[in-house]
């Protein structure tokens, strides 16, 4: 018996509102819609409930120029037109030109898959309503061979999305909807132990004071993310910097040893710089 | 109780509809939510709120609707201790009601019930359908037992929390009526897409392809369009300095939505009020500059444009020739604003002064009125309101602003 509620693993930590939404999803074969800033886990969370609940993942992952048939089938005209010229003997099965989107191989997985539809907002504003029937009923028609392909199991879909687009209201109706916020420190700190368990308390303490300041700072364009935090945690150990060197005691040193894992806009740069140069001005 | 606040949503402006309210009553029946209020509270915002942006809502809802809520459920999930119990139904009970007791198995009995049920009770009231004492059947609405008046176990919760999620409100700052933010001008800019293809042919136009490969009698003949690109072009004029420093992070905001959102887009700055010059780069705004008449040739009247200022200043600034705070200008702002109306018939004003202060400022009156009443504020709405506008305004050179006349004052001026 393979598990059936989601608790997060040892590499990923979930907050309790996350797992009642994965657990809620699950039980009920919702989609779970994701929101959240850039960096938070996101798209890593489908791997991880795969992970946790031992299920195949089946990955779809949203271009611009994605549309909702790719995700069922795609008929590939052209080879077929190629093959006929050549007087190839496959060319009368239609069957062989119709290639199997991630949402067909999901639904015809032996047991319940997860499937990850990343970013859907990438794609255009009509593509959530093309799959409203897929993911309501878990079955298409293929108009070429005229089968319906119906899901074994349902699947647990996972989406994803940056809010780059609005979704329509049909479509966010169906799912179940779980925004990440950006970590408190104490949640922070359990997911930067997750990622590096031997690290130093005195440079992990350091590390998370150093990042929270920074995102403190007004004006940022772009906030760091728990990803780049682990990113510039992992620099930090490869570099085998000292506590010493992130402490804040010293106000006019603001700008954080290999900030460029933090900052990653140059007016966010110059904007740091500048609040060096005051604090220097102010600290004599 | 759970319909009511399903309206109380509605009524609080969060939109919810009935699926979603059944899918939340369907995940309560399947026991996903089981243990505490908090949970209740994700289970609930999870199926019913499917925008960040109404989180805050929902959280004043809830707090409003299951307010003391939060306590009940902590005397339930205490343990009971017996004694005290025991002791207190006996102080309440009347003979009568005791042997009735007595009936049901002694209190020993009676506890290990009083427990299960209240165990279930907790679950129960997440499903919104039973309580103690409303059902009528159970064993201790009928004798008269009430919770509440016990007060079973207050004060030792093991689930107290300082500040209930819902009434901390995070999510505050993400509620669309009270901050514009990038994200939000992006989705407010989207509105003026025009997907065209233009430029290279690249990509296969596979419905192209089969029909000129069936004409060409089966030999295959590929074909190829343009990608679909967003043909919309924008050029963006912004107020610098002065008055509009208290809006300069609005405006950069409404810049960088703006630049990431359109391929063809422009911009120009300008202090105060359009004259025969605007400037691509403040550090050197009097030494490269731009005339407003190459403006004027250089960009076709297809181009949108849109004004951001906030039209406040002397009358005089718009009015007099030489009016300028800065320089000296032949002609009045009037003159120019009305050339540049009449050039691009795609045109609005967002304006960062919140709109019922315009009221008190001529020059916005005066400014309202040159670009034909097509001011908006820079926000949501207004930005939505002015998005419309241009794409509903006819083709190039349909309409003329109305007002924008130049007046004769003009000439006396130099």
């Amino acid at each position: 018996m393979t598990e059936t509620r989601f608790t997060g693993t040892e590499n990923y930590v979930a907050t309790p509102d996350l797992m009642m939404a994965v657990n809620a999803a699950v039980t009920l074969g919702r989609p779970l819609l994701i929101k959240g800033e850039p960096g938070t886990g996101k798209t890593q969370l489908a791997a991880e409930i795969a992970r946790a609940l031992q299920r195949p993942l089946y990955e779809w992952h949203i271009k611009s120029t994605s549309k909702a048939h790719h995700g069922l089938y795609e008929y590939d005209a052209v080879s077929r037109l190629r093959d006929s010229q050549l007087g190839e003997e496959k060319v009368r099965d239609i069957r062989n030109y119709i290639i199997k989107g991630s949402l067909w191989e999901a639904f015809e997985s032996n047991v319940q898959p997860v499937l990850l539809i990343d970013e859907i907002d990438k794609a255009d504003i009509e593509f959530p309503n093309d799959l409203l029937r897929e993911l309501d009923r878990m079955e298409f028609f293929v108009h070429e061979t005229r089968e319906l392909v119906k899901a074994r199991h349902r699947p647990i879909i996972l989406i994803t999305s940056n809010n780059e687009k609005e979704l329509p209201d049909a479509f966010l109706r169906r799912c179940f909807f779980h925004y990440i916020r950006f970590p408190d420190a104490d949640t922070m700190e359990k997911i930067v132990r997750v990622h590096f368990p031997n690290l130093k308390a005195e440079l992990l303490g350091e590390a998370l004071t150093s990042f929270f300041a920074v995102r403190e700072t007004p004006g940022l364009r772009k906030k760091p993310s728990t990803s780049e935090l682990l990113d510039w945690i992992k620099l930090l150990l490869a570099e085998d910097i000292p506590p010493d060197a992130l402490r804040g005691n010293d106000p006019k040193k603001l700008l954080p040893v290999m900030h460029g894992a933090l900052i990653k806009n140059e007016q966010d740069v110059h904007l740091f710089e500048q609040l060096v140069f005051l604090n220097k001005r102010a600290g004599r | 109780m759970l319909v009511r606040f399903f309206t109380d949503l509605r009524a609080g402006g969060v939109p919810v509809t009935l699926p979603e309210f059944l899918s939340m009553l369907e995940a309560l029946e399947a026991r996903v939510a089981a243990l505490s209020a908090e949970e209740f509270y994700y289970l609930a915002r999870m199926a019913l709120v499917k925008d960040e942006r109404h989180f805050d809502r929902f959280d004043r809802v809830f707090a409003e609707h299951f307010e003391g809520a939060e306590k009940l459920f902590e005397k339930l999930m205490a343990e009971l201790p017996p004694e005290w119990l025991k002791q207190i139904t006996e102080r309440l009970l009347t003979e009568e009601e005791k042997q009735r007791v007595q009936a049901l198995g002694g209190w020993d009995k009676l506890l290990e019930t009083l427990r299960e049920r209240l165990r279930e009770q907790k679950e129960r009231h997440e499903g919104g359908n039973k309580w103690i004492g409303t059902a009528g059947t159970s064993p201790f609405g009928n004798q008269g037992f009430n919770p509440e008046g016990v007060r079973i176990g207050q004060g030792k919760s093991r689930h107290r929390r300082a500040v209930k999620v819902w009434d901390a409100r995070d999510y505050r700052n993400l509620d669309d009526d009270i901050e514009l933010g990038t994200r939000n001008i992006k989705m407010g800019l989207r509105r003026l897409r025009r997907f065209a293809r233009e430029g290279a042919a690249e990509e296969l136009d596979l419905d192209g392809t089969i029909d000129a490969t069936a004409r060409n009698a089966g030999l295959l003949d590929i074909k190829l369009v343009p990608e679909r690109r967003n043909a919309v072009k924008l050029l963006l004029l912004l107020d610098v300095g002065g008055s509009m420093d208290p809006h300069v992070k609005v405006c950069e905001e409404l810049f960088s939505a703006a630049r990431a959102e359109f391929k063809h887009l422009e911009y120009f700055y300008f202090h105060n009020f359009p004259y025969e010059r605007v400037w691509k780069d403040n550090r050197r705004r009097f030494s490269v500059v731009t005339d407003t008449w190459t403006l004027l040739r250089t960009f076709n009247p297809d181009y949108r444009v849109v004004f951001v200022g906030d039209a406040t200043m002397s009358p005089y600034e718009i009015e007099e020739p030489g009016g300028s705070v800065e320089h000296w200008n032949n002609e009045s702002g009037r003159v120019w604003m009305s050339r540049i109306t009449r050039h691009f018939p795609r045109l609005v004003w967002l304006n960062p002064e919140p709109e019922e202060r315009w009221q008190w400022t001529p020059s916005v009156a005066i400014t309202r009125e040159l670009v034909d009443n097509r001011m908006f504020p820079l926000t949501l709405d207004g930005l939505d309101r002015a998005m419309r506008e241009l794409r509903q305004r006819g083709g190039p050179g349909g309409v003329t602003s109305r007002h924008g006349l130049t007046p004769d004052h003009s000439a006396d001026a130099s």
